[in-house]
């Protein structure tokens, strides 16, 4: 077997390996500019049949292309965020993620990782996500231009999980975006869309100025985004603040002193369990892990991407580049609740009339959980009916390691979406059986105000 | 980890096995290997095959093992099977051409045997060998240490 020593980029030059198949090219389920996204990345890959003699490629290729579909792959040095050193110094094992060097895991197993971050905590190195804020009497406007988020409905201080949407409904990228004041928006965008997120909402920024608009922009690369989570992220948390964290709520903001540094702190994160993202100054993102880590007596651990991934699998959260794509609208993906209901009505967002077709009409095609016999699935498997004919597609997919089954998210033909519906799933050309599942996996654990 | 060095080289010479610092993985003398880090133990014309200690430390915690049908044939550097981790799968590449008589079954209920016991429990098949000349062209275990001290060395 081929061994995850390396950063994919090496293995380009040999030829024992091959990918897997790009049948997908070919499914209804995903048009050709969907095959050009996911093959867009210069590792240069031709499509290979899959064959029976197929050998895998090597782990860590495999590893790091489940997680993301936005590799550095030329010769580009890879960003480092103000934790690089101390991640190697903790025994991180760093891959390139997005073009930055990122811990996969540290001396624990992927696996130990994430059981450790739902029994204790996990502290996450989210640097490499772009953190932005919009400033300006129509920043509210604005936004909603872009997005499918009710941000007039929104309180002061909440935020919510939303969707950038293109001109055809379909995704460009996923977001938790916060009103601060109703003149100041904070936003939070996935580090493989940065510069797509960027080049859009600029572009769209500057047309809405020409017209007197009174909008700006500010993009935080003098912060840095760690996110804590797990049972201990409040306790630990609570010992570096005096701000009183008992009455702060699951999608709730503040800016406040955290370990005497100036941080937005929002109580939300990508695990399902109960957490903050913290953003704080770059220069102060060392002091404040080792603080977070100091004061939860070692329970709360230094987590990688690895986990990171578990968990938001087991979250039944969407991880964009893999279950969510430009092709791909909210509705589809099954986040209508995040479509604010005056959206619904009035539009006003970008794919609005699409968005609301398939409001009204229901989505062809929907994303759902399973539960699978036999080796995990993986992004790409084939799923099939009881008489083998194709209904879909996995789209994540891997072993969880806190009920230790199975569990992949992926998109059916509308009908056959609903819990219990059996299906196979194929790995490597085998028939596997499958059950469509709720998500989430395993309970989330939001801390939301008492009723 | 420090015991577990403790406990290699104190079973070195009662086991005949070498150890190399780098990442503790032990190689087993008696052991042919080949570079894609699978070992085979011959006896007369039958052979045990698996991967190795360094190959599962890579890996990680073994969720899977795919075996293949007793009486299928393999073919020196084809893949039979493959290992799948929590997070990614690893086809397994003989080292060796023959039939296969045996596969261990255990590996269905308990594929963290590989983790454990990469060179006795989580054996993966037995096998008829065809050509026993074909053990000449794979590695011995001092070659096979400085293969993975160099692999790992590279990247």
């Amino acid at each position: 077997m081929h061994l995850p020593i390396t950063p994919f980029r090496t293995k380009k030059t040999t030829n024992k390996h091959q990918p897997r198949s790009n049948k997908y090219i070919s499914s209804p389920f995903f048009t050709p500019a969907l095959s050009l996204s996911l093959n867009s990345h210069s590792h240069s890959r031709s499509p290979h049949s899959h064959t029976q003699t197929m050998r895998g490629g090597g782990l860590l290729l495999s590893v790091t292309r489940r997680l993301s579909r936005h590799f550095a792959t030329d010769s580009a040095p890879l960003k480092k965020t103000p934790l690089y050193d101390f991640h190697v110094a903790n025994g991180g094992k760093m891959v390139p993620f997005a073009g930055w060097s990122m811990p996969i895991q540290y001396a624990d197993s992927i696996m130990d990782s994430t059981v450790n971050c739902r029994a204790n905590g996990g502290l996450f190195d989210v640097a490499h996500m772009c953190g932005l804020s919009l400033y300006g009497r129509d920043s509210v406007p604005f936004l909603e231009t872009l997005v499918i988020a009710d941000l007039a409905g929104l309180k002061p201080g909440t935020g919510s999980l939303t969707v950038f949407t293109n001109e055809n409904g379909g995704a460009i990228d996923d977001s938790v975006v916060t009103k601060v004041k109703d003149d100041h928006i904070y936003l939070v965008v996935n580090a493989g869309c940065r510069d797509k997120d960027l080049a859009h909402i600029g572009a769209h920024l500057e047309s809405f100025k020409k017209k007197g608009g009174d909008v700006s922009w500010h993009i935080h690369d003098e912060r840095a985004l760690l996110a804590l989570q797990g049972p201990l992220a409040a306790p630990t948390l609570q010992f570096l603040t005096k701000d009183d964290l008992s009455t702060m709520y699951f999608g709730e903001f503040k800016m406040l002193d955290i370990n005497g540094f100036a941080c937005y702190l929002t109580r939300t994160g990508y695990t399902g369990e109960d957490g903050f993202e913290i953003s704080v100054p770059a220069e102060n993102a060392v002091d404040l892990a080792k603080a977070i880590l100091e004061k939860s007596e070692g329970k709360v651990r230094l987590t990688g991407l690895g986990a990171r991934d578990s968990l938001r699998l087991e979250a039944g959260l969407c991880l964009y580049g893999n279950d969510m794509e430009q092709h791909i609208t909210p509705v589809e993906a099954g986040l209508s609740w995040a479509i604010g209901k005056r959206r619904k009505a009035e539009g006003g967002f970008l794919g609005a009339q699409v968005i609301l077709k398939q409001l009204e009409e229901g989505p062809k095609i929907r994303r759902v959980g399973f539960f699978s016999q036999g080796p995990p699935a993986r992004s790409h498997s084939e799923i099939a009916d009881a008489s083998g004919e194709k209904i879909g597609e996995v789209t994540s997919g891997g072993f969880s390691p806190c009920l230790k089954k199975n569990i992949a998210m992926g998109y059916v033909k509308s009908g056959l979406h609903k819990p219990g519906t059996e299906a196979k799933i194929l790995v490597r050309g085998k028939p596997y059986d499958a059950v469509v599942t709720k998500m989430p996996f395993v309970p989330t654990k939001y801390y939301k105000p008492p009723k | 980890m420090a015991s577990r060095v403790l406990w290699a080289s104190r079973a070195a010479s009662y086991l005949r096995i070498s150890t190399f610092n780098r990442a503790f993985s032990t190689v087993l003398k008696d052991l042919k290997y080949n570079d894609t880090h699978e070992w085979v133990k011959v006896d007369g014309d039958s052979a045990t095959v698996g991967i190795t200690d360094h190959a599962q430390d890579h890996l990680g915690d073994v969720v899977y093992v795919e075996l293949p049908e007793v009486g299928s044939t393999v073919a020196q550097g084809a893949n039979f099977g493959a290992v799948e981790s929590v997070k990614a799968t690893s086809d397994i590449i003989s080292p060796v051409s023959g039939e296969i008589v045996e596969v261990n079954d255990e590996l269905s209920n308990s594929p963290g045997l590989v983790n454990a016991s990469p060179y006795e429990n989580g054996w993966i098949i037995k096998v008829k060998l065809n050509d026993a000349a074909e053990l000449d062209s794979l590695m011995d275990s001092d070659k096979y240490t400085k293969f993975c001290e160099e692999e790992d060395a590279k990247h």
